[in-house]
């Protein structure tokens, strides 16, 4: 069972007290998208063997949503961050990057 | 013979003795047995019948590995069946039974099995689903369903209380061995949390039966002050009868407590389960002797020679009065110096090597026990007890060269290191030869959060085979463990004597050159009835795979998960497969490391708090009344108020009458009540609705809708505009958290620069409807605010007071009558609910459930989240165009709606439906189309979504989705019903009640 | 016309003593920490400093709770919520907060004696050797959402309404004699 540190609070909660949100930053598309954009969006997820950055809301705890990055393989965490970023913060890229030399980048 | 002797035993009291039963049968044991110990004291070795051939079978081991003697304890509300002797501690009035038999255990008639054991070989199971069909269904199902099954299901409730707790450590060392204590005294002097758990009643683990000597002591001695030692660390806790079950993710463990299991009933829980994040994890969880393979290895009184010793050093119970004992490696040689040290004979240690050194067989010899090398079993005689063994060449093919008269044989193929623990979470395995065992591959072991190794394997579990291997291997695993978790540690071992061992031979199958007929015989494991030929057959058959030939031959499927069977199965399957062990692999290990009953995973979650109820302020008051209540959710709410003498359907139509007529109250409280507050709450609800809340003035409701993103209906609800900054949204009843959390997402995860806040203030609120014609005339009763249609017209909402509570009444109706739903503070709700009551009796009031809102939102064609939506079902389809608004240009679920397949008009919508013989259409009717499609199926134009009498019509009314809607209305349609005939229906306008409105808008 | 909380003041003596106590007033204020006023409002609300992350601060029978980034529990006696919420709405008139009363739609409970701790760690993930003074954690307990905080006689221990005769009975089942943990 999953232990995720919430970055707003600092708990270290574990997966009973939160809910999983799927993948993470994910751009929405709106009207006027074309049927490609729309379906990418609602249904193309990456579900990589590998590092994935992926939504947590601390539910049972300050009710905020957060963003990890996990190895799906061994479920190492390389890092959890606010829900309110365009993309993984830098030094946490660095980080996977070090780990995980065949990382190819979060997009 | 198994008798009690008269003297030793480290573990018994024998002025406590205690009186038990086994098959009704009044026995007596001595404090600090076990039940095997116990039985075996009274002679009774015979304990239980195999699974599939039901042969007698006896004790074979001393712990939790044992396969065969598995009994029913307990009576009534304390029965459990598959209770292991073996680890069963004695207590006074203690009841068990055997089981697998009938009509008794001496004599069983599914034992004719065994003599069609040449038609039941390896794959039996599945060989019966590919022969004809009928076989099947009239022979193979019902003897296998009449045999099936090991032990009687409890049939009363369990009168025992479960319960869970957290526990949380920086090391967690599993197993009280010496391993385990001195990892834990390494890593407590560090200062680290310790936690450490023993499966047993006792600490020490094999040490002081095999005669370890530490710090040049007794084993004992050293145990004792080791654990002394650990009980004065405050950073340290000790905890016995505590299994580690099972290692998860990121450092999780379960572990069993059992806590009462030898006091049933003293009010003590009979089970804790601990649920555990550790920083490390210390596995000193010790090894397993293996069985050998040879002819009749299953008769009662054959036994794992290490646990031979067992019953005679701790309990003083001797298995035989001869005990041949037969060994491929020289730690059996304890068990025949243990046995001629209690006095008993050994007539013969038949050892499979052909050179025997080392200092063991040296003290064997000077104490005058024979010694055969190079020789095996070619046969067990007997049938439920040992008579005798046959001796032959274990290079050959079993020429019997002698027969020993014996009671007893003690054997051991080696041990196997308990890897459970370790691999439960990933860790890997290597193969070591020296050995013959798999033990912890400590280049790869499972890996935590941060991608550190969590799990250290120390002692035997490590393959540190030896006392004085297993201390210095802990003693370093502890230091690891302390180290790791950011604390200094020292590595510090005790001493013990080492004592030399010749290597170990591996040795499958006794002799190495045994013919079918032997190998018919050799069982491997033990419970299920799977032997060597079975496994071999298995091979030839083309399983390569060891997990298929596990789940085909069923070898390790049985309670025990294959502990004293695995490996010798495994080491089968690769000789018939002309392969190396490590290339054919174990079979995957999976938590529980033995079984943990169903009670303390539930924990606490039985009976009335099995799970939350939730409970309206009102609550009592309707169970007061007998109202029958129904699950919304994790709420309970009234379904009907049922009078004496009254079926459920009278009540509900009484109510719906009574409500159109005069007065009815609902308890509405559990209707959702989130705040949406800020400067862009309007562009938010925007958003969120299909339809515009901006513009909604204050003091005003208006209907909405929402949808995903795929532009399916989610939730529905009345908003109304509380100040120029505030609305309040109504929620379904069970969407009050599910709509809460979906407004939280796009604040936080979209817009989040968007000033909005939102509160959930549900459970702040009571509401009651109040609905009726006469619903006006109640509330000027109590007095306190205007209520009239000029003040307060329909979709209006007003503060004030009401019979002196402080309101908020909306006028809002689901009904379709009269009616307002009138919010007070929950701790004002029963009180609130009972004024109502006492002031509304003059104008006929009477409380109603959710089938008249039902029937009553029904008849009026209002639609209902989760009946007539199923997340397939757009607004579109619900003739709910209105409330989409066509001027935004955006709003979630819009860009999903425009999908084409949505957007197509041969899309099922909704309509009415009247039954043309005034009957119910049945719950979940598909309406019948002409022809078939490709599957041969009937085709389907459409179905039903909500269904039900009508007391106000007085007739069966539906609303259902059908292809063309509303332009269908007049066909005659037919709806399938549950006897395979149709029922006639006429395509009607959904509204079947007051199309005007009249009745709601006074 | 008076209050009633959830169970009556349903009470449960084993080896803690479990009371169910209130009803409390409270009110949920949300706001950004940097909100200008917002110290004032707590203030005014309450007499209290603006809660630390995690932290709770009391002041006598008044307490103010951080919930969340942007969200206070403000604990006060029952009748004086709508004093509060005006002088809230005083000290933070024209900025954007949200404050509301939520008296009704809680339970609250105090478990109380040496080993009270032992009571909640049986429902609730939390590492109790760790929990700090005023330290306000919200969890699980079982099935249900709870926030929790100690001081010298025992826990305060906060959780919906509905769902108080559940936590009473998972309090209860928890605290039964016999079935301490150490």
């Amino acid at each position: 069972m999953l232990i995720l540190e919430c970055p707003y609070c600092g708990v270290k909660a574990e997966e009973t007290e939160l809910s999983p949100g799927y993948e993470a930053h994910l751009k929405r598309f709106g009207p006027g998208s074309s049927d490609t954009e729309f379906e990418d969006y609602m249904f193309a997820r990456k579900n990589p063997k590998g590092v994935h950055f992926e939504r947590w809301r601390h539910v049972y705890g300050c009710g905020k949503w957060f963003l990890a990055a996990r190895c799906t393989a061994t479920l190492e965490v390389f890092g959890t961050y606010p829900a309110q970023s365009a993309e993984p913060p830098a030094d946490l890229q660095a980080k996977i990057k070090a780990k995980r030399p065949d990382w190819k980048g979060y997009k | 013979m198994s008798t009690r002797l008269s003297r030793g035993g480290r573990l018994i009291d024998r002025s406590a003795s205690q009186e038990f039963s086994f098959n009704g049968k009044k026995l007596r044991g001595l404090k600090g047995d076990t039940l095997a110990a116990a039985l075996l004291a009274n002679d009774q070795m015979l304990v239980g019948r195999s699974f599939k051939y039901h042969r007698p079978r006896g004790i074979v081991a001393a712990g939790p590995e044992e396969p065969n003697a598995l009994v029913g304890m307990g009576r009534g509300a304390r029965f459990e069946p598959n209770q292991r002797v073996t680890t069963t501690e004695l207590f006074n009035g203690l009841e068990a039974q055997s089981q697998n038999h009938w009509p008794s255990l001496e004599f069983d008639v599914g034992v004719i099995n065994n003599s069609l054991a040449r038609f039941l070989p390896g794959g039996f199971y599945y060989k019966t689903f590919m022969y004809p069909r009928a076989a099947w269904k009239h022979l193979f199902e019902p003897i296998i369903r009449a045999s099936a099954g090991l032990g009687k299901a409890p049939k009363d409730r369990d009168a025992d209380r479960y319960e869970q707790a957290y526990a949380f450590c920086d090391v967690l060392v599993i197993g009280g061995g010496i391993a385990g204590l001195q990892a834990a005294l390494v890593a407590g002097a560090s200062g680290a949390r310790v936690i450490v758990l023993e499966q047993t009643a006792h600490w020490g683990g094999r040490a002081p039966v095999d005669g370890d000597v530490i710090e040049g002591a007794p084993a004992d001695a050293w145990v004792k002050s080791a654990v002394e030692a650990l009980g004065k660390m405050e950073n340290v806790t000790l905890r016995v009868r505590t299994m580690g079950a099972g290692v998860y993710d990121h450092g999780y463990v379960l572990a069993e407590e059992k806590i009462a299991d030898h006091t049933p009933g003293d009010g003590r829980p009979k089970h804790r389960l601990w649920r555990i994040r550790a920083g490390r994890i210390v596995t000193a969880t010790g090894a397993i002797e293996r069985p050998l393979s040879f002819a009749g290895n299953d008769i009662p009184g054959v036994m794992l020679a290490a646990s031979v010793r067992d019953y005679v050093v701790n309990f003083a119970v001797s298995p035989g009065d001869r005990t041949v004992v037969v060994t491929n490696n020289d730690d059996a040689y304890r068990t025949a110096i243990a046995l001629k040290e209690a006095g008993l004979e050994v007539p013969a240690i038949i050892d499979a090597r052909v050179s025997v050194t080392g200092d063991l067989p040296a003290r064997a010899r000077a104490m005058g026990i024979r010694i055969e090398a190079g020789r095996a079993i070619a046969k067990v005689k007997g049938g439920k007890r040992v008579t005798g063994v046959a001796i032959c060449i274990q290079a050959g093919e079993g020429s019997v060269l002698e027969e020993i008269a014996c009671d007893a044989v003690a054997m051991s193929g080696g041990w196997s290191p308990v890897v459970h623990l370790w691999s439960h979470c990933g860790g890997k395995l290597v193969w070591d030869t020296t050995h013959a065992h798999f033990r912890p591959d400590a280049t790869k072991p499972p890996t935590n959060q941060d991608g550190q190794a969590m799990v250290i394997a120390v002692g035997n579990a490590n393959g540190a085979m030896s006392a004085a291997d297993a201390l210095a291997d802990a003693a370093k695993g502890g230091a690891a463990a302390a180290e790791a978790t950011s604390f200094k540690a020292e590595v510090k071992a005790a001493s013990a004597t080492q004592v030399t061992e010749a290597p170990m031979e591996a040795v499958w199958i006794m002799p190495q050159g045994a013919g079918s007929a032997l190998k018919a015989k050799m069982w491997l494991d033990y419970q299920n009835d799977v032997k060597v030929s079975d496994v071999q057959l298995a091979a030839r058959e083309g399983y390569e795979s060891v997990e298929h030939t596990k789940r085909y031959t069923t070898l390790g499927m049985a309670t025990d998960q294959g502990k004293l069977s695995n490996i010798n199965g495994l080491a089968i399957l690769a000789q018939s497969l002309n392969e190396d062990i490590p290339q054919v692999g174990t079979t995957t290990f999976r938590p529980p490391y033995t079984p943990v009953t169903l009670g303390a995973l539930a924990g606490e979650s039985r009976g009335e708090i099995f799970q939350p109820l939730r409970k309206t302020p009102m609550h009592a008051w309707h169970e007061a009344q007998n109202a029958y209540m129904e699950p919304v959710g994790l709420w309970r709410r009234p379904y009907t108020f049922p009078r004496a003498g009254e079926t459920h359907e009278q009540s509900v139509h009484r109510e719906v009458n009574n409500t159109r007529t005069n007065l009815g109250l609902l308890d509405a409280s559990t209707l959702g009540k989130i705040i949406v507050k800020g400067p862009d709450a309007g562009k938010f609800l925007d958003m969120l609705y299909t339809g515009v809340m901006s513009n909604l003035p204050v003091g005003k409701c208006r209907y909405g809708l929402m949808c995903n993103e795929q532009g399916f209906l989610s939730d529905d609800g009345v908003v109304a505009r509380i100040d120029e900054e505030t609305w309040l949204c109504h929620t379904t009843s069970g969407g009050a958290d599910r709509i809460h959390a979906w407004m939280e997402d796009w604040l936080q995860c979209e817009w989040w620069d968007w000033k909005v806040y939102t509160a959930n203030i549900t459970e702040q609120l009571a509401q009651v409807a109040v609905v009726g014609p006469n619903a006006r005339k109640l509330l000027e009763k109590l007095g306190g605010m205007d209520v009239s249609k000029e003040t307060l017209p329909f979709m209006q909402w007003a503060d004030g007071t009401l019979g002196g509570f402080p309101v908020r009444v909306y006028r809002i109706s689901f009904s379709g009558e009269l009616s307002y739903e009138i919010a007070v503070p929950a701790s004002l709700g029963a009180a609130f609910w009972e004024a109502l009551h006492k002031a509304g009796a003059e104008f006929g009031t009477m409380p109603y459930g959710t089938e008249a809102l039902h029937i009553m939102r029904a008849e009026k064609g209002f639609i209902m989240i989760g009946d007539e939506t199923d997340g397939t079902v757009i607004p579109q389809d619900l003739n709910l165009g209105w409330a989409i608004s066509k001027k935004k240009a955006d709003f979630l679920g819009k860009r999903g709606q425009e999908r084409n397949y949505l957007a197509s008009p041969d899309r099922w919508k909704l309509a009415g439906f009247e039954t043309l013989d005034g009957s119910v259409v049945p719950d979940g009717s598909y309406i019948v189309a002409a022809g078939h499609n490709a599957n041969g199926q009937g085709n389907t134009q459409g179905r039903v979504t909500s269904t039900y009498y009508s007391p106000t019509l007085k007739r069966g009314i539906a609303m259902g989705l059908i292809h063309g809607g509303l332009n269908r209305i007049g066909d005659v349609v037919e709806f399938n019903t549950v006897s395979g005939g149709t029922v006639k229906a006429k395509v009607v306008d959904p509204v079947f009640y007051d199309k005007d409105g009249a009745k709601q808008n006074v | 016309m008076s209050e009633v909380s959830a169970l009556n003041h349903a009470k449960f003596d084993g080896f803690a003593s479990i009371r169910e106590i209130g009803p409390l007033g409270m009110i949920t204020l949300r706001a950004k920490p940097d909100l200008p006023g917002l110290a004032e409002a707590i203030r005014a609300a309450v007499g209290t400093e603006v809660p630390a992350t995690r932290r709770i601060v009391t002041n006598g029978d008044k307490a103010a709770g951080w919930m969340s980034p942007d969200e206070y529990l403000l604990i006060l006696p029952y009748g004086e919520t709508g004093a509060a919420l005006a002088a809230i709405a005083a000290a933070l008139k024209g900025q954007h907060y949200l404050a509301e009363t939520v008296s009704d739609a809680r339970a609250v409970f105090r478990i109380e004696g040496a080993k009270a701790d032992q009571v909640l760690a049986k429902l609730s993930p939390v590492d109790f050797a760790r929990l700090e003074p005023n330290e306000l954690r919200r969890t699980r307990a079982a099935q249900v959402a709870a926030a929790f905080w100690k001081d010298e006689a025992g826990y305060t221990l906060v959780c919906f309404r509905s769902v108080a005769s559940y936590m009473m009975g998972l309090l209860t089942h928890s605290a039964q004699n016999g079935s301490e943990l150490v």
